[in-house]
């Protein structure tokens, strides 16, 4: 069957992030109730004007639930699912789907996490696998190391070059006040970091943080009303093929290669026409293989692609105008923070850091170890 | 018909087959293809005519990474090998320093006892 995703149908109308970096004495579902407020602040909407809930906490199986009592409502649609990271991208595609078939009117997508100032490290549900135990692994980060190991075998990825992808990442978080990590970072300071699970020293690492984010989303008819330029979502796709690195067929190519052809099908674009790329770095690995594997440059070009300040502001392709998962934010699930990011370049609300005439902007879910993709393209009023 | 009362147990007798020193894999009867991790059905195909055997343990180191341990505790490395007959497996290759396990490596695979289980890891062949 044809590929029918609504197209420029519904669109993002608020998005909003809260306690980026350090919220203590609040629950993650404390922080994703607040970022949520901001938004629907944003549009003077209530809670009770929600009838569909999307959220998926790292210590709360059943947050659909919980969200919906806490904020007194009584949702149409409430979707937990979990593909890791990536499942608020997720998420919109099922609430784009809900909005236009009338299933449900407001949608409400949100996250929230403390793992910082609660348990000072990343928390995860997800089981350890049997066959990959007692090899103690550190998770998820030795499993992205052997990706980046094989890179490096098959392309001749270098360590500089991954320095490159941290190194950006701080300078658009120098222009963002709300990041976590602010300081200059300088190549022999990302070289003479700690190794921690070889090719990666810590700042390869994202950071271990708290932080929220939200966004509401309606059908396109009734956006402008709320907003005067909304984010309209022109496609979103998921892909996966493996939980565990072990099972991951070529760890040079993810599945958003499928993720990334079929949202840019959706939207009918391509990747030359993007103005803003937000993707989810979990590591600095993860820039490189998704700017080849959604088709910004040719597979194993990455490395070099990233050099030179060429994603850095002022660079020729703004990536991860926030400073992404590694100097941002990364509360555990980063993927509503791509969203978010690139809803307000596009809603044009991003102060030091916004692009000029945004008028497409891709943003990039990744969950597990490289094992969910999934890929949102949203566009301007221009674009539909 | 599919017999779901036969099924086999992966998990269990993979780790039953280590314990007795013995590196077994589960392969389709009808196809002779080996697959890894053990699971109750082949993936894609579904087939539940499966039987356990023991692959050659020859291999070849496909990914690398040291984990850098907080001293004294020394680094190892993490890796993942291609077996002979196809299956990809996370292991450790042991006898050389954990920055010497390079990618291309030939390896052989040796159970040995970690704790109270036994553990596949490997050798440079």
């Amino acid at each position: 069957m044809k590929d029918a995703f609504p197209r420029g149908q519904t669109a993002i109308v608020a998005a909003a992030t809260h306690g980026i970096g350090e919220a203590p004495g609040y629950s993650s579902m404390d922080l994703a109730v607040a970022a949520s407020l901001k938004a629907l602040d944003q549009v003077g909407l209530k809670p009770g004007d929600v009838d569909g809930l999307f959220i998926g906490l790292p210590d709360q199986f059943l947050s659909g639930l919980q969200l919906a009592e806490y904020l007194g409502i009584r949702p149409k649609v409430t979707d937990n699912n979990r593909t890791g990271g990536s499942a608020f991208l997720t998420h919109a595609m099922f609430a784009a789907l809900a909005l236009t078939t009338g299933q449900c009117d407001v949608a409400l997508i949100c996250y929230g996490s403390n793992q910082r100032s609660a348990a000072g490290k990343l928390v995860s549900s997800a089981k350890e696998a049997f066959f990959e135990a007692p090899y103690k692994p550190i998770t998820p980060g030795s499993s992205y190391a052997l990706a980046a190991s094989r890179h490096m075998h098959e392309f001749g990825t270098t360590r500089e070059q991954f320095g490159e992808v941290a190194m950006a990442a701080r300078k658009w978080a120098q222009l963002n006040p709300d990041a976590f990590m602010r300081d200059p970072l300088t190549m022999d300071d990302y070289m003479k970091a700690r190794l921690v699970s070889d090719p990666f020293g810590l700042r390869d690492f994202c950071l271990v943080t708290d932080g929220a984010a939200a966004i509401v989303m309606v059908r396109a008819d009734r956006a402008k009303d709320l907003i005067k330029k909304p984010a309209y979502l022109l496609g979103t796709a998921a892909a996966t093929y493996h939980l565990d690195i072990t099972a991951m067929p070529d760890l040079t190519t993810t599945a958003a290669v499928d993720s990334g052809k079929r949202a840019f099908a959706q939207a009918g674009v391509k990747p030359s026409d993007i103005d803003v790329v937000e993707l989810y770095d979990a590591f600095t690995i993860n820039t490189i293989l998704f700017l080849e594997d959604l088709g910004f440059c040719p597979k194993g070009e990455g490395g070099r692609f990233v050099s030179g300040g060429n994603i850095a502001p002022g660079g020729k392709l703004p990536v991860n105008t926030n400073g992404g998962g590694l100097s941002c934010v990364h509360p555990g699930m980063y993927g509503l923070f791509t969203l978010v990011e690139a809803a307000q370049q596009i809603m044009g609300v991003c102060g030091e850091r916004q692009q000029k005439d945004v008028n497409l902007a891709l943003a990039h879910g990744n969950g597990g170890k490289l094992s969910s993709q999934v890929t949102s393209i949203l566009g301007s009023e221009a674009t539909l | 018909m599919r017999d779901f009362s036969n099924l086999q147990h992966p998990e269990q007798e993979y780790k039953k087959f280590l314990a007795e020193g013995k590196f077994m894999l589960q392969r389709n009867r009808d196809t002779g293809k080996f697959f890894f991790y053990p699971r109750i059905a082949e993936p894609v195909t579904g087939s539940t005519n499966l039987e356990w055997a023991a692959p050659s343990g020859l291999g070849t180191v496909y990914a690398v990474t040291v984990v850098r341990a907080k001293p004294p505790a020394p680094n190892y490395n993490v890796v993942l090998v291609d077996l002979a007959e196809g299956p990809r497996m996370m292991s450790r290759v042991e006898g050389i320093a954990p920055e010497a396990v390079k990618i291309g490596m030939k390896v052989k695979a040796r159970v040995i006892r970690q704790g109270e289980e036994g553990v596949v890891v490997f050798d440079p062949a």
